[in-house]
């Protein structure tokens, strides 16, 4: 075994770093998800002057685990009619592609200690950004694979609206994107994120390009007032209709992890990732460990004010409907994005010639 | 000796089993699924060979737009194993005539190909870096890439002038 190792020449440290990296990042997604679920509700009591979810356990606080065990144990039925392989992978598929993008978000200052480096970030690769557009863009096959195999009309149709404003709302997405790489001119997520700890957090460039990402990145998620694909009085339940106990469970889960996941990106993108505002946090003289803690504290919290303002919106505005979101993102989000980029195009040339 | 070989090996058997389980599959959403997987072995490839960019923009365009389409054409023409149509017995012997003669054109072409001079670099070389391909891009070949946009830009305005509604105000003029 071990003169396998040799021949593969492959850094055992590295691969151990790698795995507890991922193994932990994959932990707190679930656990962030779990208890957004947590918070949806609460917040929604809150909002509608009721008191939530407040039996299991102190303030209700076990009740994720509550629905989790009661997802888990319920019966679970696959229809005869469906394709069975299909219809599992679907949920399969959405949860995967819901954790991949996690991979090359900066989750916090590397740990330097003297030559020792750590990097709290997965893949720190050239093409960044690129890697979690393209991984969204394949997210759309765990609604469509599910929609389809449940051999059931109204899963097929919700799934055939989730998949075109899934598709429709990637455009705006990327071309707001695209202004903020003409600023930093890297698609390093490690590089977007230093030159805002350098030259101000770009939400302050790129206002519009803000808004526009964030609408996407709701009608990406599936959120209100984006949920169409779950419009339960159009499609009864939208294109998880047939699934039952974990498998919907994966489903639903996944858009919290979505959510989390671009909650992670917007902050990284627009609000300075692991930057804390106004001060020089790397001239405190702080120990390694306490400053990397404190860069991913940081991220946290702007990720938990996110989360906070998507269960905000949710339950402050009510649906779109079909053509008005499709408008939305075609005759509008466009072409702002579009003008967003060129104007930002524009003042880059002019103010670095 | 180290890692690469076996990531190749693995992808290349990957994406060769994908493709012939795409020609080979009844059911045609099987097909376009397995048509996905080979566009992630060909990513795979593309990594491999430190093409970085190429590699996401056939995952975005290609695995994530296109086949996104395809999916969706197939699943509402609802197309099953039933209702695929019987081929003749010549069309097919004529198609595996005309797939041979392709295989030894392919062949012929490329016995005589110098192969050990352009060797990959693997997993070296930044020429796929972004950097690097927008700036050959944007300089070396600025006039090929300006006519492609331009071709995809009528492309476009074709393809919305076909998907517009005709109204009767259309209709009558």
């Amino acid at each position: 075994m071990s003169l396998y190792m040799h021949m593969l020449a492959i850094d055992i440290w590295f691969i151990l770093e790698k795995v507890v990296l991922i193994a932990s990042i994959i932990g707190l997604s679930f656990f962030v998800a779990m208890y957004t679920t947590f918070a949806e509700r609460k917040v929604a009591a809150w909002l509608q002057d009721r008191r939530g979810p407040n039996r299991a356990g102190p303030f209700g606080i076990f009740q994720p685990l509550a629905d989790g065990g009661k997802l888990f144990f319920k019966e679970e039925i696959i229809p005869m009619t469906s394709n069975r392989f299909l219809f599992i992978l679907g949920p399969a598929l959405a949860m995967i592609t819901a954790l991949i993008t996690s991979t090359v978000i900066p989750w916090g200052a590397s740990y330097v200690d003297g030559t020792t480096q750590i990097a709290l970030q997965v893949a720190d690769v050239d093409m960044g950004i690129l890697i979690v557009f393209g991984i969204v863009s394949v997210g759309v096959y765990g609604i469509m694979i599910g929609g389809w195999s449940s051999n059931n009309k109204f899963s097929l149709l919700a799934a055939i609206r989730g998949a075109s404003q899934m598709v429709s709302y990637e455009l705006p997405m990327g071309l707001s994107l695209i202004a903020v790489l003409l600023m930093t001119g890297s698609l390093k997520m490690s590089e977007i994120v230093s030159h805002q700890i350098q030259h101000g957090w770009h939400i302050l460039y790129q206002p519009l390009g803000f808004i526009i990402f964030f609408v996407c990145a709701l009608a990406e998620c599936n959120r209100t007032p984006f949920d169409l694909p779950e419009a339960e009085t159009e499609l009864n339940f939208g294109y998880h209709q047939e699934y039952s106990s974990m498998k919907l469970g994966f489903y639903l889960f996944a858009e919290y992890i979505n959510m989390f996941i671009s909650s992670a990106v917007m902050a990284t993108l627009f609000f300075g990732g692991y930057d804390i505002p106004f001060v020089d946090e790397s001239a405190w003289g702080l120990s390694p460990l306490l400053f990397s803690l404190m860069s991913f504290s940081v991220l946290m919290a702007k990720v938990l004010f996110f989360l906070f303002v998507f269960i905000w919106i949710r339950w402050t505005i009510p649906r779109f409907r079909y053509d008005q979101l499709m408008n939305l993102g075609w005759e509008k989000l466009i072409p702002l994005s579009l003008v967003n980029m060129l104007i930002t195009a524009a003042l880059t040339l002019w103010l670095n010639k | 000796m180290n890692i690469t070989p076996y990531i190749f090996w693995f992808l290349s058997v990957m994406a060769l089993f994908s493709a012939l389980m795409m020609v080979t599959s009844r059911n045609p959403v099987y097909s376009v699924l397995w048509l996905i997987s080979t566009f992630f072995a060909i990513s795979g490839h593309y990594i491999l060979l430190n093409a970085q960019f190429l590699a996401a923009v056939n995952i975005i365009v290609y695995a994530g737009a296109i086949m996104v389409l395809f999916l969706f054409v197939i699943m509402l023409m609802n197309l099953n194993r039933e209702t695929e149509p019987q081929k003749n017995r010549w069309l097919k012997l004529i198609g595996a005539l005309a797939g041979g003669c392709l295989l030894l054109v392919m062949v012929a072409a490329l016995k005589d190909a110098e192969l050990r001079s352009q060797q990959a670099m693997v997993g070296t070389g930044s020429i796929g870096l972004i950097k690097v391909l927008g700036k050959e891009l944007f300089t070396r070949y600025v006039v090929p890439f300006e006519i492609s946009s331009l071709l995809f830009l009528s492309a476009m305005v074709g393809a919305a002038v076909i998907g517009k509604k005709e109204t009767p105000e259309t209709l009558k003029s």
